[in-house]
């Protein structure tokens, strides 16, 4: 029985939200900041931030990141932040080989970074997108073939294939 | 609901003491990272321990991780069952978090003709 009406099956699939053409293998940036800015340079350039928001939201996921670090340990991030410069949830990903240092929770470098933008009034698709981000990343087996992926569209397949394999 | 409880006369040890409660999430923005962090700090303070259930999923209220992907609306209600000698404390601890201080964010706007209150996110 759904507690509030909303069945966990309407949870949304990387498919949902991710912005395929800001996947990024291999970030050039070594430092946290500099992968933020990263990630969301490449949404702006995949058109998905409106105009002239680039900035203000590189900006905003920062200070974001310094309330309370995102680094929720086993490698990963999930820097996000809400912004009117989007209708819906949007998604960006990012594969560091040497690792940054995001503050974690476990002190660990943190190698995959998912950077989120979400709508500022439905706060609703934002869970559902964490939901499904966390629901992936807590799999030792999906963060290893992510860590393994050395391209954009190997990236883009495990998560796809992610999505009609919950268990991967 | 107590289970493992001895019973040496009118003493019980409450060792093994099972509590539960139910929760609601009242702020507007839900269990989302923030949030969850905040419950899990304050869970990791007691020695019991603490399970998250949804009614679909259960969750450990020590992990940040899996406390996230309960991703529970504003609205949603949350059984939590704390096990151990502070079962009892981190329960009330937990359910003032949640349902009092909302954890320091705004409930849904509510637009009246009394009063249309700006609401300021902390």
């Amino acid at each position: 029985m759904p507690a509030n009406g909303q069945f966990l099956g309407d949870t949304m699939k990387f498919a949902d939200f991710m912005c395929f053409e800001a996947v990024i293998p291999e970030l050039q940036a070594t430092d946290r900041d500099g992968v933020i800015t990263e990630l969301v340079t490449a949404l702006d350039k995949a058109g998905r931030l409106g105009k002239g928001n680039c900035k203000k939201i590189i900006k905003e996921v920062i200070k974001r990141e310094n309330e309370a670090s995102t680094g929720i340990g086993k490698g990963v991030a999930v820097p996000h932040v809400k912004h009117s410069a989007v209708k819906d949830v949007v998604g960006a990903i990012g594969q560091s080989s040497t690792g940054i240092d995001f503050s974690a929770l476990d002190k660990q470098p943190v190698y995959s970074v998912i950077l989120l933008i979400s709508p500022v009034d439905n706060p609703d698709r934002h869970l559902q997108a964490m939901e499904n981000i966390f629901k992936h990343l807590q799999q030792d087996k999906f963060r290893k073939f992510l860590r393994q992926s050395q391209q954009a569209d190997q990236i883009e397949d495990l998560m796809r294939e992610a999505d009609e394999n919950p268990s991967l | 609901m107590a289970s493992g409880v001895e019973q040496k006369g009118r003493e019980y040890t409450l060792e093994n003491a099972i509590c539960e409660t139910a929760v609601e999430i009242k702020n507007a923005d839900g269990l989302h990272m923030r949030p969850a962090m905040q419950f899990v700090d304050v869970a990791n303070r007691f020695e019991c321990d603490i399970t998250v259930s949804n009614g679909e999923s259960r969750a450990d209220g020590k992990s940040i991780m899996q406390m996230s992907i309960l991703a529970a609306t504003c609205g949603t209600k949350l059984k939590v069952t704390a096990e151990g000698p502070d079962a009892q404390q981190a329960l009330d601890a937990l359910k003032e978090l949640v349902e009092i201080k909302m954890f320091g964010e705004p409930p849904p706007k509510y637009e009246t003709e009394k009063s249309k209150t700006k609401t300021t996110e902390s």
